[in-house]
């Protein structure tokens, strides 16, 4: 071989020998970073690209190591990857071959169920309203577990101690490992399709979230929800939450509780017969009571009408008696009243009065014809004293005494003045017993 | 299963108690209404206690075919 020049490779042989030299360095590696670019080709393989800030890649898990793989990686999460380095000559690229994928921080069971229990409530799968209400009156149960294990003798350790009268039918089948879900979803169908029970019962006892996996497997939730008799599962701890736990139509949270669940059941059942029984013979006892005791009111008032007809007849004629002394006594007392009022009235008949009064009357009338009389003999002799008195202060009889009256004529107006009267003048002069006609011959007139 | 046809009677057994207890039913009524109560009460008894107290085991036989035997409680282990 020549020294001197250098090797000159080929790309095939230089890459031959990147590749032999990468791939037995970083034979078996574990690695961590984050993933992105995820993809899942229908061929069943993940490729995706691990990165960290300043570095990246390119990352592929075949089928067969996927199968393995719990959980669905995402882009973003944070992995660690066990494998090894390899060259893919064709395209010139280096890239890790995953054996083995897991979640950093977060277990990946924990996410396994986490997606799952996303994807089929999404689904609805454990919608509230798909819950079938448990049996009537449970008298046949299914209990789906581990024959050997403690679940199932728990359970049958409180139906015992209740004394509850129910067939239970075991069906054997594994409870942890790979096979499980798949003998459990057996298990439902062939319950639901072969065997009349009135509830199927799903049970285990506590463990890992390793052990319990097969309980959170998809399958077994599906044929949960296919079963056509209502499913109780009790699996694992009180704490412990399973995929079946969620899809089934009741959880009790141990094997003791779902046994407790279905004797109540029953028990509630009795003593609800039992109620109903005391009402019925309590209220027909009471409607008999009501019923004798109308009864026999009634019997009393039909007892003896013969008798009762007798009392009538003699009451009424006794009212009868009653009535007519009552009226014969009360005309009696009116008749008696007529009589003393008519004595009464006779006293006070008014024939003498009348008699009394018109005699009366009489008298007046005489004494008012004598007052009358009386009164006017002292106005006559009152007047004829006035007249005298009247005549006596008359200027006639003024004229009695000498004087006289001297009156102008034609006038007759008395004279009372010499001057009123002029000489020739007719005058008449009234004597107290006649009169003058007279002629003035001279008229004086008084002085002083 | 017979379960319906007890649920049946369980509800009809409460009618007729609240008709006899309302008191509207007349003599006659109420006679054969708590007659058809006992009866209907005597068929929830009966069916209530039918169930045997009874623990077996499914085991596949050969051929496929499953099969009921008494199960013993006894031979059981912890952690499964």
């Amino acid at each position: 071989m020549d020294t001197q020049a250098p090797k000159v490779y080929t790309v095939s042989e230089i890459t031959r020998e990147l590749q032999g030299i990468l791939e037995s360095h970083f034979d078996f590696v574990w690695l961590e970073g984050e993933v992105s670019n995820f993809t899942s080709p229908v061929s069943g393989h993940y490729y995706m690209v691990i990165k960290d800030e300043r570095s990246q890649i390119r990352g592929v898990m075949f089928r067969p190591q996927v199968r393995y793989l719990k959980f669905l990686p995402e882009n973003g999460m944070r992995v660690i990857a066990q494998g090894r380095v390899s060259v893919y000559a064709p395209r010139g690229e280096y890239q890790f071959l995953l054996d083995y994928l897991e979640p950093m921080g977060v277990g990946a069971l924990a996410l396994a169920f986490e997606q799952l229990k996303q994807k089929l409530a999404s689904q609805g799968l454990f919608d509230a309203q798909l819950k079938k209400p448990l049996p009537f009156l449970p008298q046949r149960v299914a209990v789906i577990t581990s024959p050997t294990g403690a679940a199932v003798r728990d359970f049958l350790k409180v139906i015992g101690r209740r004394f509850a009268n129910m067939e239970i039918i075991v069906v054997p089948v594994r409870v942890q490992g790979d096979e499980a879900a798949g003998e459990i979803a057996e298990a439902l169908d062939m319950v639901n399709r072969e065997l009349e029970v009135d509830v199927i019962v799903l049970t285990r006892g506590g463990g890992s979230l390793e052990d319990l996996w097969a309980f959170n497997r998809e399958e077994v939730a599906l044929a949960i929800r296919r079963s056509l008799k209502p499913v109780v599962s009790a699996v694992g701890h009180e704490i412990d939450v399973t995929i079946s736990d969620l899809a089934a139509d009741l959880r009790a949270p141990t094997p003791s509780a779902a046994a407790e669940i279905l004797v109540r059941e029953k028990d509630a059942l009795r003593a609800r017969l039992a109620e109903t029984a005391k009402r019925l013979t309590s209220a027909q006892e009471q409607r008999l009571r009501l019923w004798r005791r109308d009864l026999l009111r009634l019997s009393r008032g039909v007892r003896d009408p013969g008798k009762r007809l007798g009392e009538i007849w003699m009451r009424l004629d006794e009212l009868q008696g009653r009535l007519t002394r009552a009226m014969l006594h009360s005309l009696r007392k009116r008749r008696e009243r007529l009589r003393s009022e008519g004595r009464a009235l006779r006293t006070h008949s008014p024939t003498a009065r009348i008699r009394l009064m018109s005699q009366r009357i009489e008298f007046g009338r005489a004494s008012l014809r004598r007052a009358v009389s009386r009164r006017m003999e002292n106005a006559q002799k009152a007047a004829s004293l006035l007249d005298k008195r009247l005549k006596d202060l008359s200027p006639l009889a003024i004229l009695g005494r000498g004087y006289s009256i001297a009156r102008r004529l034609p006038e007759k107006t008395v004279i009372r003045s010499a001057a009123d009267t002029d000489a020739g003048d007719r005058i008449e002069v009234l004597l107290g017993e006649g009169e003058l006609a007279c002629r003035v011959e001279k008229a004086f007139h008084k002085m002083g | 299963m017979a379960e319906e046809k007890f649920e049946d009677a369980m509800k009809r057994l409460e009618s007729i108690v609240q008709d006899l207890e309302d008191g509207d039913l007349s003599l006659e009524s109420s006679l054969t209404a708590f007659e058809d109560g006992m009866k209907l009460l005597k068929f929830c008894s009966a069916k209530l206690e039918e169930a045997e107290k009874k623990v077996t085991l499914l085991v596949r036989e050969s051929g496929g075919k499953t099969a009921q035997v008494p199960f013993d409680i006894e031979e059981t282990r912890d952690g499964e």
